[in-house]
């Protein structure tokens, strides 16, 4: 029963497909392994821990930490709005927020500059008030936010239209309110899909370069995180390159194991309505 | 039951054969990835040998193809420091017009980038540094044909905003506390440059920011971020009238060189020489010179 359950799922895909998709699969996993292979092994651990490399990866760690507590913060009621609102240009609001998914960093950060600049938008006006954003850890966490900002919206919105409105009806006919609906139904149910949102938002933050470069500039201990010192790196030390360069794949290989190990469960368990 | 049976097992057969498909893909998989690594490290053994040899081979040919100078037809791949930008699409223009039938295939980027690019294999027929350090690089590991030749040096100037904030009259005035200075990081040409100056002035610039490239210098400058950016005389010539450049007198402390070699591996080594000979000639200095380079 357990293996004929099983069995036709699998052989309804064509063997040309999975040699299409072993070729997807080395197309991502050969330059990994390219890189691998120049890594100065001996050195390996010296390069990694010294100063400016340890200083890059701890300013990634605690600014990336911060971006996704913002993400948090401004995303979840943001996915709540666009999953269980309704009010006009829903659609619309939905395709901006999902913008900075699409646009070139680069772009993100001039249109970060010119809004929290010293002569942006808005940043004319924290000057006056004597808040400077522009070449600080702030900046850093802004970029940071304004890019992964989406993946969280996205991994949440999708949790929240997949879970359905059933439960949240019946609690609201058993007599919730709205707020205790949110706290002790909505949220529990779409947990899972929260906390995936969160790993991908903290590991979009840790990888951004394009944004934080054009906006909060590169200074060892203030702006310059992972990325940007391996940029750096790169024009005259090439071996902490790699070697940073695989740090930062083990963290996203980490990151991307965890986000699975939690999900995958609970998307099986989702899915195991429709067998039973 | 019996219906069971029937149909769990070509299921089951299927799977098995499935199993044994997929168990030989993972053998290929693995043995395709275990040949380009061992390619990978085969070739980078190779690496040196390969290039000594199109290195003497290039020797031989360049005396012939200075003098030489008939058929100058092809598709010549120049690659050029990011701050040769507009006198290089100038002079690529020049060029195509004085040679009908040969095409000019640019390439700028930072200096150190196409050094790697280079190194890894990029097609590259000419090479022009912003420096003599990066040209170095590919001279040590013989990936030249012939010496390079200087063809025109910049230095570095003040770049503020049009309304100038911080009131930046002298080199000095960058040391001052309060004032937001952007300059490039050491391990650039553009800030070893500005390393040197600061040393021979003695002024102790705390910058807000050190950035990769020129370009990101002088784009904190335009924006209104930073109060002073230092940049190349050339970068705030550009630039127009987004910024304005302070010269200092200083600046002839740290004056950058600008060498342009023909790549070893060139396929096209005549027309790589008349292309240099093109840039370091009068026409190419003309043009150098009204975008504020100076003389090599």
């Amino acid at each position: 029963m357990h293996g004929a359950g099983k069995a036709p799922a699998a052989i309804t895909i064509p063997l040309w497909i999975w040699v299409v998709a072993a070729a997807g699969g080395l197309f991502i996993l050969l330059p990994l392994a390219a890189m691998v292979t120049r890594v100065n092994w001996p050195q390996f651990v010296p390069l990694i821990t010294s100063g400016p490399s340890l200083t890059a990866l701890g300013l990634s760690l605690r600014t990336s930490a911060v971006s996704t507590v913002l993400c948090i913060v401004l995303g979840v009621p943001l996915a709540l709005v666009l999953a269980r609102g309704q009010f006009p240009g829903q659609r619309l609001l939905r395709s901006l927020v999902l913008l900075p998914l699409v646009l070139p960093p680069v772009v993100g950060g001039i249109a970060l500059l010119y809004t929290f600049g010293r002569r942006g938008l808005l940043g004319s006006s924290l000057s006056v008030l004597g808040i400077q954003i522009a070449f600080s850890t702030t900046a850093v966490v802004l970029a940071q936010t304004f890019v992964a900002l989406p993946f969280l919206v996205l991994s949440l919105e999708g949790s929240l239209r997949s879970a359905g409105t059933r439960y949240e009806s019946a609690a609201a006919t058993l007599g919730a309110g709205p707020g205790t609906v949110l706290r002790r139904v909505t949220l529990p149910l779409v947990l899972p899909g929260l906390a995936s949102g969160a790993v991908l938002a903290f590991a979009r933050s840790l990888g951004e370069f394009g944004a934080t470069l054009t906006f909060a500039g590169s200074l060892e201990g203030v702006t310059r995180t992972l990325p940007l010192e391996i940029y750096l790196q790169r024009e005259t030390d090439p071996d902490t390159a790699v070697a940073l360069s695989l740090v930062l794949v083990v963290i996203a290989v980490a990151i991307v194991g965890l986000t699975f190990r939690r999900t995958a469960p609970k998307l099986l368990n989702s899915g195991g309505t429709r067998d039973a | 039951m019996s219906r069971l049976s029937s149909r769990a097992r070509p299921g089951h057969l299927t799977r098995v054969t499935l199993e044994r498909r997929l168990r030989r893909l993972a053998g290929l998989i693995c043995g395709l990835l275990l040949c380009t690594v061992l390619a990978g490290c085969g070739s980078s053994d190779a690496g040196p040998a390969g290039a000594g040899s199109s290195k003497a081979t290039g020797a031989a040919g360049s005396p012939g193809s200075a003098s030489a100078g008939a058929d100058l037809s092809g598709t010549l791949t120049v690659f050029a420091a990011a701050s040769l930008t507009t006198t290089f699409t100038d002079l690529a223009k020049e060029f195509e017009t004085d040679h009908p039938g040969s095409k000019i295939r640019l390439s700028f980027a930072g200096s150190s980038d196409l050094v790697t690019q280079i190194s890894e294999g990029a097609p590259a027929d000419v090479f022009a540094s912003a420096d003599n350090a990066n040209m170095s690089k590919l001279e040590t590991a013989s990936l030249l044909a012939a010496g390079p030749t200087n063809f025109a040096s910049n230095v570095l100037t003040i770049a503020v905003p049009p309304d100038n904030p911080a009131d930046i009259g002298s080199f000095k005035d960058l040391g001052r506390s309060g004032v937001k200075v952007v300059v490039c990081a050491p391990q650039v040409p553009c800030g070893a440059a500005a390393a040197k100056v600061e040393q021979v002035t003695g002024t102790e610039v705390k910058p807000v920011s050190e950035e990769s490239s020129v370009t990101d210098v002088l784009g904190k400058v335009s924006s209104g971020e930073a109060d002073a950016g230092l940049v190349y005389v050339t970068d705030a010539k550009g630039a127009g009238n987004k910024v304005t450049a302070i010269d200092f007198p200083e600046a002839a402390t740290a004056v950058n060189t600008y060498p342009i070699a023909t790549v070893a591996g060139s396929t096209h080594k005549e027309l790589a020489a008349a292309f240099i000979a093109l840039v370091t000639g009068p026409a190419g200095q003309r043009v150098l010179l009204a975008a504020g380079f100076g003389k090599p």
